[in-house]
């Protein structure tokens, strides 16, 4: 059964399209922003985008909405290319950063907006709005001006606009990064609560990647106009597939090992190996503070994985500890808990969980943007 | 070490021994005693010598002259070369700043221009009357004008010149205010450039641009100096009449009928300006 | 956007028409749009100032070329001889300058810091000039200059009046410096170190706004150079008046058009120095 936001005019479900983006390449003077990118979003997927500033995720979904001009490659959505079709002509809706709506209209004149330019007539306009507002909830605001809502209400509305249109395709650039923490992670679920009713195909940017783990169906790692990998949340953060990927998403040790057959020793510890054909060597692996145990240590010896604990950072439900290893220091992740029971200065014996742990050979620094 | 705190009243603390505590608001004494004796004082002085009649006293006698047509004509004069200019300013301004706007930010050609207006705005009067003088008057340069010395088109000409630049001084902080996220979400919800301006770019522009309109409307109503350069034998503006009632008053005791000239002008205005503050207002609002 | 040639394609991706792009495209349209605006106003403003410049090297033959009139800018007799009343003229800009930045600037800042009801009132009464322009200032000024007169005082005593007439040019420039910078929180920071007030506005405040600073006392200088109706109307002369009192004895006089045009690119010069100085701070 289609949703009644799905339905089109004359009551027939719209099916989800498929996007394609192939061999993309946009360049600013010197500046490679963009260099052969390829990305395929599934009909009614949500993937987002992450990536540090730079790294050209909003090149990527700009070139898409059709602002910008690519310098080569082609974008096909459901079958038909759309490569040389002006932004006006591709039937996508997009949710900017900030500004998003005219300050001049009220609320449901923005909604209304791009019914509007399709000359819809203004009983059925109206009735559109509405449904859009109410989807995301804000009907009671309809006679309100822009400014007279919270930065997080009108994110609402611009997303109720960019889907009053029933656009083929949603394109949200960094739609949170603007907003406080709090609110960000309420309208992060409501989008993507609002995205799976709809079943919209998405493309989602953001540097947060909380946000893009939280909700993505597919997250694509960004770095210097390329992407580093492209798979599920879960993948993308228990199995980087680079040490950029790795250090990224979530917090790393960086922690020196050796590999050989088909494990890696990491002070004294063997674990196994993400890649098993990791040649044999010296390596740096990243091992996740969550993967860290910490137990009191009363014995009074020094080893590899005995340590003091320097500082705590109290994160609400978990703590994350610092501890001194004498020749380097280690991230750890525990409940609160746990981590009061182990103050300052307190000698510690670190237990590392056995999951495949990635590693980067021969490593100078990976350097992070 | 003690630091000193201000009290909710923002009265200065006592030090003790030295100072006694004083309102703060004392600390703008300096200028309202100036502003006072030297806008506001000479503002008073002229509206007192407005209602003033022959033998001094308080009278409307003297206001009576601004029904008779002779002086309608100078305030119909003065407004009809204010009105023209300042539209045709406006819309030739808008213009300009528009191009300069839409460049770079940082670049060489905003520099220039912005410096540019800055001067030309003021670059009125004297000099500015001799430049046209020589460029399209009787002996000109570039062409010699039969309609040089016809009000209001000779005139008229000579007042663009810095309406132009004062529109853009004006104007171009409303067009920088035009978020490039407002033309793309038109584009995206399927607009043409055209439709940006009829539904977005022109009204969020329009108060701002009435606005400034109004400015240079009040700017043409009090310029003085290019038109006493450009004709100070016949008076087609009121401000041409105050100076010809001015400098025939001089040692008269009753200096009404500049006064009076004047009074009408302040309230003319007055009125327009207060026009400008309120579209500000609104224009503020959208594009901050 | 820069204009790039197009790179070669790879045999696995379909070519895009390189620079034929849309955004490309309009951004095209409107560079034109940009060129031909700035060509058609600029000849029209240039225009009276070439003619400007012509008449201001005009010999004593018609037709002729001759840096005489640049000369008699210092020289011409008069009476009163030009070059005192530009003397006068660049006097009164540096004193008008000088009794504005001294009376907005401290009071600004107080207001700022400790009497911010006021704002409003005070920001009413620097506009008001605007609204009460100099043809009805001088007015009511009249009276109040038979007073001063009485002391036989010279033309500088104009200041007076032409610091009211900058009020409005100084104040939006101070304010615009004003508003860049925590006002509150630096005097506060200043004072809990031991400051006096005196230290706090000019050794803390006063250098952070360096730039309106200049940016107002260029405004009134401008303005100064370009007065007339007060000083005329006064009876006092200076550099506006006398040039058109040269113009009434001697129509067309050449020393009109390169004085005029001299005080314009001195104006015009330091306009550009200051937006370029701005920048410089700004970036540091």
């Amino acid at each position: 059964m289609t949703s009644p936001l799905t339905r089109t005019q004359d009551g027939e479900g719209r099916t989800a399209v498929a996007v394609q983006l192939a061999g993309l390449r946009r360049v600013y003077g010197p500046v490679v922003a963009l260099d052969g990118l390829d990305l395929t979003i599934g009909p009614g997927e949500l993937i987002a985008l992450l990536g540090p500033s730079g790294c050209g995720k909003t090149t990527t979904l700009r070139l898409l909405a059709g602002l910008e001009d690519a310098d080569a490659g082609q974008i096909t959505v459901a079958g038909q290319d759309m490569t040389h079709l002006p932004a006006s002509k591709r039937d996508m809706g997009m949710v900017f950063q900030a500004y998003s709506l005219f300050p001049h209209l009220t609320v449901r004149q923005n909604v209304a907006f791009g019914l509007r330019l399709r000359r819809v007539h203004a009983a059925k306009r109206d009735q559109r709005a509405i449904e859009m507002l109410e989807l995301v909830g804000l009907s009671t605001q309809a006679d309100r001006y822009p400014h007279q809502i919270s930065g997080g209400q009108q994110q609402r509305v611009a997303l109720a606009r960019a889907l009053a249109i029933e656009p083929q395709v949603l394109l949200l650039d960094e739609p949170l990064s603007a907003l406080d923490a709090k609110v960000r992670a309420q309208l992060r679920d409501q989008i993507r609560r609002i995205q799976l009713e709809v079943g919209i195909t998405t493309l989602f940017v953001t540097h947060d990647q909380e946000e893009a783990l939280a909700i993505a169906d597919r997250v694509g790692v960004m770095r210097e106009g390329r992407i580093e990998q492209l798979a599920s949340p879960t993948e993308v953060y228990s199995r980087p597939a680079t040490a950029f990927v790795a250090e990224f998403v979530g917090l790393t040790n960086r922690l020196a090992g050796t590999v050989s057959g088909g494990t890696v020793t990491v002070r004294g510890r063997d674990l196994p190996l993400v890649d098993r054909s990791t040649p044999a060597g010296p390596v740096t692996a990243l091992v996740r503070p969550e993967a860290v145990t910490l137990a009191s240590d009363s014995s009074g010896e020094s080893g590899p994985l005995v340590g003091t604990v320097i500082a705590s950072t109290f994160l609400g439900a978990t703590s994350r500890v610092t501890v001194d290893l004498g020749d380097t220091t280690i991230l750890a992740q525990l409940s609160t808990s746990d981590a009061t029971a182990l103050p300052a200065g307190s000698r510690v014996a670190l237990m590392i969980r056995p999951d495949p742990v990635l590693v980067a050979v021969d490593a100078p620094a990976v350097s992070e943007e | 070490m003690a630091v000193a705190t201000t009290t909710e009243t923002g009265a200065r603390p006592v030090r003790a021994g030295r100072r006694l505590s004083l309102p703060a608001w004392v600390g703008t004494v300096p200028f309202l005693g100036y502003v006072g004796v030297f806008l506001l004082l000479p503002t008073g002085i002229v509206l007192f010598h407005a209602f003033q009649n022959q033998s001094g006293g308080f009278s409307l006698s003297g206001l009576k002259v601004l029904g008779d047509s002779t002086v309608r004509g100078f305030f119909v004069g003065s407004a009809e070369l204010a009105a023209v200019t300042s539209v045709i300013g406006a819309v030739l301004g808008a213009i300009l700043a528009y191009a300069v706007a839409s460049g770079n930010p940082d670049g060489v050609v905003r520099r220039l221009y912005l410096a540019a207006s800055g001067v030309l705005a003021q670059f009125g009067g004297v000099t500015l009357a001799f430049a046209f003088l020589a460029t399209v008057g009787p002996t000109g340069l570039l062409l010699h004008a039969s309609w040089f010395y016809d009000f209001p088109q000779g005139i008229g000409l000579i007042y663009v010149y810095f309406q132009i630049p004062l529109m853009v001084l004006v104007f171009m902080p409303a067009i920088d205010g035009l978020k490039v996220q407002w033309r793309e979400a038109c584009e995206n919800l399927g607009g043409s450039a055209w439709q940006y301006w009829l539904h977005v770019g022109g009204p969020l522009l329009a108060p701002a641009f009435l606005g400034a309109t109004l400015l240079l409307f009040a700017n043409g109503l009090s310029a003085f100096a290019t038109i006493w350069a450009w004709e100070n034998q016949i008076a087609y503006t009121v401000p041409q009449q105050i100076s010809i009632a001015l400098s025939s008053e001089v040692g008269l005791a009753n200096a009404n009928e500049s006064a009076v000239l004047a009074l009408g002008m302040v309230i003319m205005v007055v009125i327009v300006m207060t026009g400008y503050v309120l579209l500000q207002r609104r224009a503020a609002r959208w594009l901050r | 956007m820069a204009a790039v040639t197009s790179l070669g394609e790879s045999s696995l991706t379909a070519p895009a028409k390189g620079r034929r792009g849309m955004q490309a495209g309009r951004r095209r349209r409107l560079n034109l749009f940009r060129y031909l605006v700035f060509t058609a106003f600029g000849l029209f403003f240039i225009l009276p100032l070439l003619a400007t410049a012509r008449f201001s090297l005009e010999g004593s033959q018609l037709g002729t070329w001759s840096v005489a009139a640049w000369k008699q800018i210092v020289s011409y007799p008069g009476p009163p001889p030009l070059l005192s009343s530009v003397e006068i003229t660049l006097e009164l800009a540096v004193i008008t300058s000088g009794v504005v930045l001294v009376l907005l600037v401290p009071t600004m800042i107080w207001i700022q810091l400790r009497v911010q009801w006021i704002g409003r009132v005070f920001e009413f009464l620097c506009l008001l000039p605007l609204t009460i322009p100099a043809i009805v200032l001088v007015v009511g000024l009249a009276p109040i200059y038979n007073f001063i007169r009485h002391y036989q005082l010279s033309a500088l005593q104009l200041f007076w009046a032409y610091v009211i007439l900058a009020l409005p040019y100084a104040y939006r420039a101070l304010s615009a410096g004003l508003g860049a910078m925590d006002v509150t929180t630096l005097s506060e920071a200043a004072r809990s170190l031991g400051a006096n007030w005196f230290t706090v506005i000019v050794r803390v405040i006063a250098p952070n706004m360096r730039q309106a600073i200049l940016n107002a006392m260029l405004l009134t200088s401008a303005l100064v150079l370009g007065e007339f109706t007060i000083a005329y109307l006064l009876l006092y002369n200076n550099l506006q008046v006398n040039l058109y009192f040269i113009s009434r004895a001697t129509p067309n006089a050449a020393v009109i058009f390169s004085t005029s045009l001299g005080a314009l690119i001195f104006a015009f010069v330091l306009l550009l120095i200051l937006s370029y100085v701005g920048r410089r701070r700004a970036r540091g």
